[in-house]
């Protein structure tokens, strides 16, 4: 039973160390050539056009029912018209980054480990090594920046789409005015909100590019791997995205506010 | 790169002298408490051929993957070109690949790219113009019998046009060393031998040294007893004449040691019990 546990430690203490060194690699890579542009442009395409409707419908769907379920509470309170400002400050600040990167995890993360896991285990890493090229710099630098880079854009549009619906719900089934609703978006919002908004995506974004290529270039035992390794980095990412945002928040609070 | 650029790094440094192409020396490597490879030693001189012989899990791919620096070794030492691999940083072991070519066990193709594409990839990786990179692209896809194939995608090919892809790949830049993983496991016998046909006429026409690693018999035994040569335009293939027979080496792995080194008539003259069971 101990010889079980400690194995599992030190497996995951691997792990962590094995993460660690391919941080300190991709930091190392991002500031040196050779970069692979027409990688970097295809994953910012692949990653971030590829997720644009998933991400829109999520921030749609829970910007309307955010109007629906605190329209009903703030009115205990007579205060139905401040539900503008409750849907803009609970996305911009917490809901729209955290929610485009569960989002992300499952979307971008799970296809970085299964297409990099398939190249494991068909040799096709090693092909790359074999020929020359840092499997490093032509397949994890690129999905790190596009993850990086794509997750604020996307955070925003669905930060917009969720603002969008509550405006739609509160007009139709809450019976708020459209200038009401408006006015309470824009008061409810400081400039540390959208920097918040803004710097937190640039970090969740980063964990799942990163998570989602270690993972998958440490795939072992064939397809069985791969679909492991597929589910881990969901799993694992997704964790992490949620503890990331508990610790970023209170740091970004003292920072900005 | 140019392609004058690969027929300069082709030719022998002055440096180079007569040192072979590959030696390992006392090379020793484990994985956890697994012995993969114990005291390996043996030299591979320009253009010849090692066969590599073994049953499954004896560490024959280990030792490709060691001469191309993909694993590092526990003990020994390992000389590709005369640079000692086995004490390069990532980097330095980029330019020992250059001159290294590898036929992966399935082909390892890379799936997003093309055949084309495949086969040029290290040519335009290198920053060789495309007007040069797609008539070499041609060129070699023409001599493993693939060049109407260029545009398709490795998928729509069948398992003996994807190894025949992967050894294009490969000697696309021309490397004078070439190593086959098990490049005819699981093909059938008239695709096998098609293979092997290409091994037989890189070595002899374009003088690239090989290691090739098997336990198909047949082919280790076509490799070694024959000979390519041209006629007109035609390459063919011969039955080798016995000092050429002789370029060709076998090692026979048991559990990580090596339990033979010789030429083919060797081989079939050894009473080892093990090597007996394996030839039979």
């Amino acid at each position: 039973m101990f010889g079980v546990i400690q194995d599992a430690l030190k497996a995951a203490v691997l792990e962590v160390q094995e993460y660690v060194l391919l941080l300190k690699r991709v930091l190392r890579a991002v500031v040196t050539p050779p970069y692979y542009r027409a990688d970097i442009i295809q994953q910012l395409d692949t990653i971030g056009i590829g997720s644009l409707t998933v991400v829109s419908l999520a921030g749609f769907f829970t910007g309307a029912a955010l109007a629906l379920q605190t329209g009903q509470t703030l009115d205990q309170f007579g205060a139905r018209t401040l539900v503008g400002r409750l849907v803009s400050a609970s996305m911009i600040r917490e809901l729209g980054p955290v929610l485009t990167a569960l989002m992300f995890a499952g979307r971008v993360g799970s296809g970085i480990a299964a297409e990099l896991g398939s190249m494991v285990v068909t040799d096709q890493v090693n092909a790359l090594r074999a020929l020359g090229t840092d499997p490093l710099r032509k397949l994890v630098v690129p999905r790190v920046i596009a993850t990086t880079l794509m997750a604020p854009v996307l955070t925003v549009i669905a930060d917009a789409f969720a603002i969008l619906a509550g405006w739609i719900i509160s007009v139709t089934k809450l019976g708020v005015g459209s200038s009401t609703y408006w006015t309470a978006v824009v008061d409810g919002l400081f400039l540390g909100d959208a920097w918040q908004g803004l710097i937190k995506p640039v970090v969740l974004g980063f964990v799942i590019g990163t998570i989602g290529c270690h993972v998958g270039l440490r795939t072992a035992g064939g397809t069985q791997g791969v679909g492991r390794s597929t589910t881990n980095s969901v799993v694992i990412a997704s964790v992490l995205v949620i503890a990331a945002d508990f610790f970023l928040t209170p740091l970004l609070m003292r920072v900005l506010y | 790169m140019s392609s004058t650029a690969i027929e300069e790094r082709r030719a022998p440094h002055p440096a180079e002298g007569d040192r072979p192409a590959v030696v390992f020396e006392h090379v020793s490597l484990a994985f956890d408490e697994k012995v993969v490879l114990r005291d390996v030693s043996f030299t591979l001189e320009r253009g010849h051929t090692k066969i590599i012989l073994g049953a499954s899990g004896s560490g024959k791919s280990t030792i490709l993957k060691l001469i191309v620096g993909l694993l590092r070794p526990d003990a020994g030492q390992i000389w590709v070109n005369g640079e000692r691999t086995n004490e390069l940083s990532e980097m330095a072991l980029m330019k020992v690949r250059q001159d290294l070519g590898m036929v992966f066990q399935e082909g390892a193709l890379f799936d997003s790219l093309t055949v084309g594409e495949n086969v040029g990839y290290k040519l335009l990786e290198e920053g060789m113009p495309a007007d040069e990179v797609w008539p070499r692209v041609e060129e070699v896809l023409g001599f493993v019998g693939l060049a109407e194939q260029m545009d398709k995608s490795p998928s729509e090919l069948s398992g003996g046009q994807r190894r025949r892809v992967a050894i294009a790949r490969a000697m696309a830049y021309k490397p004078r060393i070439l190593l086959y993983d098990e490049a005819t496991t699981g093909l059938d016998p008239i695709t096998a031998i098609t293979i092997d046909q290409e091994i037989v006429k890189l070595r002899d026409i374009e003088k690239v040294g090989s290691i090739v690693v098997t336990h198909q018999l047949r082919d280790a035994f076509y490799v070694a007893t024959h000979e390519a040569y041209a006629e007109g335009r035609e390459i063919r293939t011969r039955l080798a004449g016995e000092q050429k027979a002789d370029e060709a080496e076998f090692i026979m792995l048991k559990e990580g040691v090596l339990a033979f080194e010789g030429n083919a008539t060797e081989l079939r003259a050894s009473k080892d019990d093990y090597i007996r069971s394996f030839l039979s």
